[in-house]
């Protein structure tokens, strides 16, 4: 009895079925979109002025848009980034020493850091075209994405598991096709998580990415960042209102259609799932549609193909090719790079106080570190505060899984939500009650980055075993003896990541949360983040330069001083497993 | 027996709810009682509700009906002198052993020196001195469950509940800590007033317990109770020992196994009957270790179980599959191949993928059903939602999932049809 005859393809394939119409209006819709937007970015860059933003909510749509389109190809970019840059740092031993604490620092460093340097080299890339603008804004959401998307990958890497290496080496994959076909798809649910994170950290920095100032040039370019930002000078609550409305909505489209199915395709991925066939897994209905649908298969295809035919463009690792002989020895060629390595550090420092320290002076270099320790202080109240309020609601929520899930998205949406849309609320209130802004600005800082201390604390909770919270309940472990030996070091170690997360986004958010303004208000506190914003309208790059090297002198040395040996002392001691 | 009542459940019950709004009924009608200087065992299959009914007596749950009186008092909630062993041991991974088995006593405010005396004496009495400052991930299985033991027996309570306490150690080490424990319980050194034990190991049961219970599955309940009366420590290789789980097989299979029909279904009958999904492979390995030499045909379940190292968890529901497909007969603590079933012992591969398709399209409604659908189909595929809806109608959604997904493994094994997981779609197509 020979079974299954093959069944004739073509039968399969005659019937479009819904989810192929569906699939094809997307992708028509997406080219049409990405078309007219592309008409509009090779519009000379006058045409910017000539057009102010419009407050009409009509115009909404267009904007978001543009923002959705442009967050997109920065998420790309950081993609990209995170393949080759991560890849490198692991794989290179010598590389990584430099790379990863590179890494470290590029974190650091304030948006408006990166746009003051960048911004004339990206608007020489389309002279008089918006194009140039764009790349600049494009740029500026990349640095608020790629990051913790690198080091997310880089962990991956590090952390592949032997025996799925060894497999891939004892089959004779080539570097490439192990990197596409196992190091890629293992770091895969991490990643994808991180690439969430990263979209909230781009709408938080938002209104700084699309409509900035370096010295004489002024850009605003057409974006609900930018709407927003005409919002605040025009002092409208409406428009606030109905920018908040459109970024809930363009939030929900990119997690319908794109990080939903994504989080549901990786679940495949994860290393440690069950085999179950009834799982409760992610579902999503997008990912339904790409895998029923024909034409997708159809647009899949010749990449698959392609991808396929890569692997074979170097022959298969055959034997021990464990190492190939180099030509000099080691020793030396780690004595060259890090003498290669200290020169560079030696000539960078040269250049850096050439230019800004020595011109500025030893008092501009006292005050600047001095406004480091206002805002380092800021930070310090803060996390603490947001820690003692938010690590016991998230482990209530962590708890109970019906909490979790209304809580999980809320906070989500929260991380996203940009400061400036709190500037009215901030303003009126200082103004009211006659305030010290040095102090009630201060909590604009952790709007978005508590939020990291939320999930990862509920993570925790729910990570909790059934047993352990039997065993508290059998042994009548409550009240204060229940937090101090079950709850809290239960959550210590989740807590931790979320509070370096949170700790670290905040010393970016300082430069948006240390001047603000509303209408013709505008309230300041005195702090590096202050500082770099005014030296970035003023065009002075002497103090653009002293404030960055600050703050990211600050932020290394808190993360290597404080969060680095905490984070290990949790992980040795708390640990579950 | 004149010696005191410690624990009485009368009619108990408990249902969980499930997604799709129906309810899954986990226990009815448990009847139990426990007594003074008595071990009790509750044997049973994994899923038939043994570990909730022992969350039960904790207090840990609360049951939809039926009385649970401890000491003459109502169960509500965690009481006093009710201690629990886990079968992962439930330790606190950030506390020291030490730290660990103090804890308990912590909850009961006790003066902090004599919180330290008695945990140090239950640290010595259990045999853990020496590692009182070590982390639990520093020490092996076995002395992690004997720290879930200090702990437990520390609080000094009336009843200790065991869930399975040795089903996560090795053979070997679950051996030793056995024979201790039941030492210090001969010893009457144990500060406790009777145990109950949650096990699927009948051995186990029987050396260790003063009685038996046999739980039965869908929905758990108390089947029958088997008094072990030689004396211990009991020894495997004693006649009466070996009788004892003979005597156990026999009743679980009789409950179990043999429920399984026998004659060929008529066309519509049974297509709705949940399965248990089994892997062929172990399938195949059964019928191997019968067909072959000592056994040659013939197998006592208890002897095939040890040769094989297969719990009756494991092993019940590979004797139930050959049943199902008639490869194999199971009466009275025995299993025998059918004519088929040693066929397909000396087959090739592809024979005995031939001879299970036969017997899955003969003896299993549902694979012929769907293979019967898909032929009529003029695409020959149909989606996972045709079935499992259907299903779904006659039996829980837990039920019918894992009722289709035996017929999928047993389906691709016979190459009757095949399913993609990722489109969820039953085909006739097969990856060329």
């Amino acid at each position: 009895m020979r079974i299954l005859p093959p069944v004739s393809v073509e039968a399969r394939r005659l019937l479009p079925s819904v989810w192929d119409l569906l699939a094809a209006v997307l992708v028509l819709g997406f080219i049409v979109l990405f078309a007219s937007a592309s008409q509009a970015v090779i519009q000379p860059l006058a045409s910017l002025t000539q057009q102010p933003i419009s407050l009409d909510p009509s115009a909404l749509p267009g904007y978001a848009l543009r923002t959705g389109l442009r967050m997109l190809v920065a998420l790309g970019f950081s993609l990209i980034f995170t393949f080759t840059y991560a890849t490198w740092a692991a794989k290179s031993r010598r590389a990584g020493t430099l790379l990863v604490p590179l890494l470290d620092i590029l974190q650091s460093i304030p948006i408006l850091g990166f746009l003051s340097v960048t911004l004339v080299f990206f608007l020489s890339l389309a002279p008089g075209r918006i194009l140039g603008a764009e790349f600049a804004a494009i740029f500026l959401i990349f640095t608020s994405q790629a990051w913790n998307m690198a080091f997310s990958f880089y962990q991956s890497l590090r952390t592949v598991p032997t025996e799925l290496s060894e497999a891939g080496r004892v089959f004779g994959l080539n570097g490439w096709a192990r990197f596409w076909r196992i190091e890629v798809p293992f770091g895969m649910p991490q990643l994808i998580w991180n690439m969430m994170m990263s979209m909230s950290g781009a709408w938080f920095m938002l209104v700084v990415s699309e409509a900035f100032t370096v010295g004489n040039t002024s850009i605003t370019l057409p974006g609900i960042g930018s709407y927003i930002a005409a919002a605040i000078a025009a002092r409208s609550l409406r428009a606030i209102m109905w920018a908040i409305l459109a970024m809930l909505v363009v939030i929900l489209i990119f997690d319908q259609l794109l990080f939903r199915p994504l989080v549901a395709w990786a679940d495949r991925f994860r290393i440690d799932a069950d085999t179950n066939d009834n799982d409760e897994a992610a579902e999503s209905w997008a990912l339904k549609m790409f895998r029923r649908s024909k034409l997708m298969d159809a647009i899949g295809l010749p990449f698959d193909a392609l991808m396929h035919w890569t692997y074979r463009l170097t022959p298969p690792e055959q034997g021990s090719s464990a190492t190939r002989p180099s030509l000099v020895p080691p020793w030396f060629a780690n004595a060259v790079w890090y003498a290669c390595l200290s020169l560079l550090v030696a000539y960078v420092l040269w250049r850096v106080a050439n230019f800004a320290a020595i011109p500025l002076g030893s008092g501009e270099i006292l005050d600047v570190f001095l406004r480091g320790f206002a805002t380092l202080a800021r930070v310090i109240v803060l996390i603490a505060l947001a820690s003692l309020i938010w690590t016991p609601i998230g482990i209530h929520v962590g708890l109970r899984p019906h909490l979790t899930k209304i809580v999980q998205p809320v906070a989500q949406f929260l991380a996203a939500f940009p400061a400036n849309l709190l500037f009215p609320i901030a303003v009126s209130l200082i103004a009211m009650w006659r305030l010290n802004s040095n102090i009630w600005l201060s909590p604009l800082m952790v709007l978005g980055t508590q939020w990291y201390i939320l999930f990862n604390v509920i993570a925790g909770a729910s990570a909790l075993p059934h047993e352990l919270r039997d065993a508290s309940d059998n042994f009548q472990i409550k009240g204060w003896l229940w937090w101090r030996k079950v709850a809290l070091p239960a959550v210590f170690p989740f807590y931790v990541t979320g509070a370096i997360t949170a700790s670290g986004g905040s010393w970016n958010a300082a430069i948006v949360a240390e001047i603000v303004e509303w209408g013709h208000t505008t309230l300041r506190a005195y702090g590096l983040g202050s500082y770099i914003q005014d030296a970035t309208t003023a065009g002075d790059f002497r103090k653009i330069v002293l404030g960055i090297a600050v703050m990211s002198f600050f932020v290394v040395v808190v993360n290597r001083l404080f969060w680095r040996p905490l984070y290990w002392y949790a992980e040795r001691k708390f640990r579950l497993g | 027996m004149g010696a005191a009542t410690l624990l009485e459940i009368h009619d108990v019950r408990r249902t969980f709810p499930k997604p799709g709004g129906d309810q899954l009924l986990v226990l009815d009608g448990v009847d139990l009682s426990l007594r003074e200087g008595e071990i009790v065992g509750l044997l049973g299959r994994s899923g038939s509700g043994k570990s909730t009914l022992l969350r039960l007596i904790a207090g840990l749950a609360k049951p939809q009906g039926g009385t649970l009186t401890y000491l003459g008092r109502a169960i509500d909630g965690p009481a006093g002198g009710v201690a629990m062993v886990f079968q992962s041991f439930a330790l606190f991974p950030w506390l020291t052993v030490l730290e660990n088995v103090e804890i308990g006593l912590e909850a009961l405010h006790l003066p902090e020196k004599e919180i330290r005396t008695r945990a140090l004496a239950a640290i010595d009495l259990i045999g853990l001195d020496g590692y009182e400052s070590a982390y639990p991930r520093e020490l092996s299985g076995g002395m992690r469950q004997r720290v879930g033991f200090a702990r437990a027996l520390v609080v000094h309570p009336n009843i200790l509940l065991m869930d399975e306490p040795f089903s996560a150690l090795d053979v070997l080490t679950a051996e030793n800590l056995r024979t201790d424990f039941i030492d210090l319980w001969l010893d009457k050194k144990l500060p406790i007033k009777g145990v109950l034990l949650v096990t699927h190991n009948i051995e186990e049961a029987v050396q260790m317990c003063d009685r038996v219970l046999l739980f039965s599955t869908n929905p758990g309940r108390v089947v029958t109770e088997i008094k072990i009366d030689t004396p211990r420590p009991r020894e495997r290789t004693d006649p009466a020992f070996e009788d004892y789980v003979d005597r156990i097989y026999v009743e679980m299979t009789a409950r179990r196994v043999e429920r399984v029909p026998r004659q060929a279904p008529t066309a519509g009958v049974n297509l709705y009957a949940p399965l248990t999904h089994v892997s062929s492979s172990l399938i195949a390995g059964l019928i191997e270790a019968v067909a072959a030499a000592p056994y040659n045909g013939k197998a006592d379940l208890p002897d095939i179980a040890s040769d094989l190292q297969l719990e009756i968890d494991e092993l019940f529901p590979v004797a139930e599959a050959l049943q199902l497909l008639r490869l194999g007969d199971v009466e009275g603590g025995d299993i025998k191949l059918t004519h088929m079933g040693k066929r397909f012992a000396d087959a090739d591969n592809n024979e005995r993928k031939e001879i299970f398709s036969r017997a899955l399209m003969s003896y299993v409604p549902l694979a012929g059903h769907i293979r019967r659908v898909l032929d009529e189909r003029t695409n020959h595929a149909a989606p996972r939602r045709r079935f499992i809806d259907e299903l779904e109608d006659h039996m829980t959604e837990e039920a019918s999932q894992e009722t289709l997904r035996a017929v999928v493994s047993w389906a691709r094994f016979a190459e009757l049809f095949s399913y993609d997981k990722e489109s969820e779609t039953f085909s006739l197509e097969n990856p060329t």
